[in-house]
């Protein structure tokens, strides 16, 4: 039998009796991260990475039954030995690493490989089996280094300051956001968050991430100048009065999606930024290639596509179905309840 | 290329215009004049034709970029662009190139077209090699001629006219015509005096827009001029130092397809106008396609012009003696247009291929909307209403009140026309049947209650009449929604009579009201008429094929000059 299985109430392993990301409540449930779509309320007991704790309770509440690991531990349930492995998705986030009967699989969430100082860097896991994501499993995605992706941001928040107006930066509440904050060069200008990402840096400088010095609308007076300012709000923000304030604003969309031009103009925004915090295509070759595992299991996003080029690689690949979203789908900010219940 | 990659990309991703003015004031400042020239044609508008067929390039992008040609396949399938995909997909640049924008052009992508096919794989995957991400974008968009960008010729002109202080006007004018991207042409259309380019040159049309409800809305009828709005060739009559040219809306030179009119502004004094070339014999205006005849015969012989002659009905004045009168109001030009084409020595020939439009004069919007309705008896569409005090404009410019010309057409005809064949779409709507062959009935029905379906074919058969019988009548694509369409189509799969092809012969049941702008005799269809953009015009569920209408009916709008 195999070690974890697709279950109505999510991936299951028998010999171990834990789900991992289950979207259906359940007694034990292992968590890759906290975003909405892998970290569902609703669960009897919580295990997920120390890193990530505060985040996730930020998330959850504060009275979800949690035990948390540091990277590399090992817990054993059942005689199934876990341990937990950083993704570089985003802060907390861990690849799931299941041990038994001298059997690995190690269940990657979301993942990436590009640099990132909100969270530890993906590390390679040996293993027989891999599960991968394929958010941006086509040849199209190909990330280019963060020095470049943040000159860009930089410069065009420069210009925009020069010009006296505000740059208004949509992304994802938690991680995207906090990489945005980590990334640019905050001597441009002062840095305004929405409100929904406020209450995720709180989580993140608890964890010890040193962010940059960010305000709310409500530290600011009302009749604050904001022109040389970046704001940074979630994509729900887009197209609501409370971007009223802020004039004439330039405003920009981060996501990996904005590599497609298409994708860009249907956002509506003056820039795109391809900020990804998914593999690309070769991320998720690399990845796969240093599991050294050589069956692999391919979750949301390009599932046939994937599945058809490892096999052509001569990988024993195929489909794994699940309930995860990828970016732009729960990926983000929008399922976040805050524990006060404010939006902004 | 460098530089034009990034044009087009502050271009394509800015939303303002003064964004986009910048980028392009930026662009010219510094570009060199070989360069801008390119520059200004391609985003004036025009493209080189397509260098390498699409099909070829799927391959070679996939063959570039070491990967299965179903990988690259899925990959445009996501991005929905070809010169875009092989953009994403490609490795990295091996190597920079700093080669300017015209020798790129003249040098690479003009001559790919002649190479033999595995030359041109060869330089081509060289040319994808020295160019960066946006750099390919454009370059590819340049090969598979699909390039477009989003920006008007007007903010061309504005930035140009931002970067020489030359009229933006004044540029839009040099730049009317055959503009070809040379460095002389580029100085000249940059250049302070004015005498420096071609006599032949036209200015830029001004166009109306089609005017939305009721007139009421304009204001007092008395700031209008009302003109008939004729159905003919928009055309420019030009006469500068002796020289006759004549150019239609499309910037073409017509001149040698219609000498009478250049020998009927022989008698003019210099002078530049713009009317509407009409095909008109003993007075009477003749179709739209009589003229289409004449639009493509170069130097026509005796027989043409004398079957089909030509006329010029001038409607505006745009400069005499050299001099510029667009910005002057209409009433002024008007004057002088009555002054100049009734001052030319009054012989019998250019009495009657020059004409003068007339005003169409009224004390109100009703008594006008009484004349508009004469419009098809006349043979014109509708009226043209133009500000009485407003100057001549480029393009579609609003006019500083928000619309200073508008036409006024009338409504177009309609007929209950029965769905008799259907096929096939194309692209995106190759799944469904979407192009739609329509019949009308060859007689009226015979008896009183004729139009009552109890008392249809079946009836007039048993009184020993020969039944009534569809003839196809007009194909229509257009008017429907999605949501039609998909009706439609059901309908169709459920009601075919027979295949052959990818035509089916559906059962008629389904009546449909087709709009169009006109008709004639044609011997060429079945129904002996023929019609000028049908179009659905809706789905007329309540009604039954014996209600649909007759040629007789056809005949008889034939008649009242629907032509
Ligand atoms: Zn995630
Ligand atoms: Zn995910």
């Amino acid at each position: 039998m195999a070690l974890l299985e697709h279950t109505p109430r999510g991936l299951y392993c028998a010999a171990g009796d834990f789900y991992i990301d289950p979207w259906r409540p359940v007694e034990r449930a292992v968590i890759t991260h906290a975003h909405a779509d892998h970290a569902r309320p609703g669960h009897t007991h919580y295990l997920a990475a120390a890193e990530g704790g505060s985040v996730l309770r930020t998330r959850l509440g504060l009275n979800a039954s949690m035990e948390t690991l540091r990277y590399g531990e090992v817990r054993e349930l059942n005689g199934v030995k876990l341990s937990l492995h950083p993704a570089g998705h985003v802060l907390g986030s861990a690849q799931v690493r299941i041990e038994h009967h001298g059997e690995v699989w190690v269940v990657s969430g979301d993942y990436k490989l590009d640099f990132d100082p909100t969270c530890a860097p993906f590390e390679p896991v040996k293993c027989h089996t891999f599960v991968s994501e394929s958010t941006f499993g086509l040849p199209i995605y190909r990330w280019r280094p963060h020095e470049e992706l943040f000159g860009d941001v930089n410069a065009w928040w420069r210009s925009n300051a020069e010009a006296g107006r505000a740059s208004v930066v949509f992304a994802y509440a938690f991680g995207k956001a906090q990489r945005i904050l980590m990334g640019v060069d905050a001597d441009i200008g002062p840095i305004v968050v929405h409100g929904a990402v406020e209450a995720l840096n709180r989580g993140y400088r608890a964890s010890g991430v040193a962010l940059p010095e960010t305000r709310t609308v409500s530290d600011l007076d009302a009749k604050a100048d904001y022109g040389r300012a970046l704001v940074v709000a979630p994509p729900s923000a887009q197209g609501t009065p409370w971007l009223k304030r802020f004039g004439d604003y330039s405003d920009a969309f981060a996501s990996g999606w904005m590599a497609i031009r298409g994708a860009k103009k249907q956002r509506n925004v003056d820039q795109g930024f391809v900020i990804s915090d998914h593999a690309d295509w070769s991320s998720l070759h690399q990845a796969i290639d240093a599991s050294g595992a050589s069956r692999v299991l391919v979750t949301h996003g390009q599932v046939p596509v994937m599945v058809r080029y490892l096999r052509e690689r001569g990988f024993d690949a195929d489909a794994l179905e699940t309930e995860f979203e990828g970016e732009g789908g729960s990926d983000g900010d929008a399922a976040i309840s805050l524990p006060d219940g404010s939006r902004a | 290329m460098k530089q034009f990659a990034a044009l087009f990309s502050a271009l394509d991703s800015s939303t303002r215009t003064n964004d986009k003015i910048a980028a392009l004031v930026d662009y010219f400042r510094a570009a060199e004049s070989e360069d801008a020239a390119w520059a200004v044609w391609f985003l004036t508008g025009n493209r080189p034709r397509q260098a390498v067929p699409a099909k070829k390039l799927h391959q070679w992008a996939a063959d570039a970029a070491n990967m299965p040609l179903w990988l690259f396949e899925e990959s445009y399938d996501a991005v929905g662009d070809l010169a875009e995909t092989i953009a994403l997909i490609l490795p990295p640049p091996e190597a920079e190139n700093n080669l300017p924008l015209h020798q790129w052009i003249s040098e690479r992508l003009l001559p790919l077209r002649t190479l033999e096919e595995a030359e041109q794989r060869e330089v081509l995957m060289g040319y994808w090699r020295e160019l960066d991400r946006g750099e390919r974008f454009v370059f590819n968009k340049l090969i598979t001629g699909g390039f477009r960008v989003g920006v008007s010729a007007l903010l061309v002109q504005r930035a140009l006219s931002q970067v020489s202080g030359i009229d933006a006007k004044m540029i839009a004018h040099r730049m009317t015509g055959d503009w070809s991207p040379t460095v002389e042409n580029y100085a000249v259309l940059l250049s302070p005096e004015t005498g420096a380019f071609d006599v032949s040159k036209p200015y830029p049309f001004f166009l109306a827009h089609p005017i939305a409800g009721e007139p009421d809305s304009l204001g007092p009828v008395g700031d209008w001029q009302a003109e008939w709005k004729w159905d003919g060739i928009r055309g420019q009559l030009i006469k500068r130092e002796g020289q006759i040219f004549l150019w239609s809306r499309g910037e073409e030179l017509i001149s040698e397809q219609f000498p009478e009119i250049i020998a009927a502004a022989a008698p003019l004094p210099d002078c530049v106008l713009d009317g509407e070339v009409l095909p008109a014999k003993d007075g009477k205006v003749l179709s739209f396609n009589a003229l289409q005849k004449r639009l493509g015969r170069k130097n026509p012989g005796k027989k043409v012009l004398s079957d089909t002659p030509a006329i010029f009905v001038a409607y505006d004045l745009l400069e005499v003696a050299g001099e510029d009168w667009r910005a002057r109001p209409l009433y002024q030009r008007r004057e002088k247009l009555h002054e100049l084409l009734y001052s030319i020595p009054h012989r019998d020939h250019a009495d009657v291929v020059l004409q003068l439009s007339d005003i169409v004069r009224a004390p109100s919007w009703a008594t006008l909307a009484l004349a508009r309705a004469q419009s098809r008896e006349r043979g014109t569409e509708g009226l043209m209403l133009k500000r009485r005090d407003s100057a001549y404009g480029v393009g579609r410019a609003a006019g500083k009140s928000g619309g200073d010309w508008w036409k006024w057409k009338i409504d177009p005809y309609t007929l209950d026309c029965v769905l008799m064949y259907a096929q096939r779409g194309h692209g995106k709507r190759a799944s469904l049947y979407t192009d739609y062959t329509f019949g009308v009935w060859n007689r009226e029905p015979y008896g009183e209650n004729a139009e009552d379906s109890s008392t249809g074919a079946a009836s007039e058969a048993k009184m020993g009449q020969e039944p009534r019988q569809l003839v196809t009548f007009a194909k229509a694509y257009s008017g429907l929604s999605d949501e039609e369409i998909a009706e439609v189509d059901a309908f169709i799969r459920k009601n075919t009579l027979e295949k052959f092809g990818p035509v089916r012969t559906v059962k008629p049941e389904m009546v449909f009201e087709l709009a169009f702008e006109g008709i004639q005799r044609s011997n060429r269809h079945k129904s002996g008429v023929a019609v000028r953009f049908p179009r659905m015009a809706r789905i007329r569920r309540d009604k039954k094929i014996e209600e649909a209408d007759s040629l007789t009916t056809v005949l008889r709008m034939l008649d009242n000059g629907a032509t």
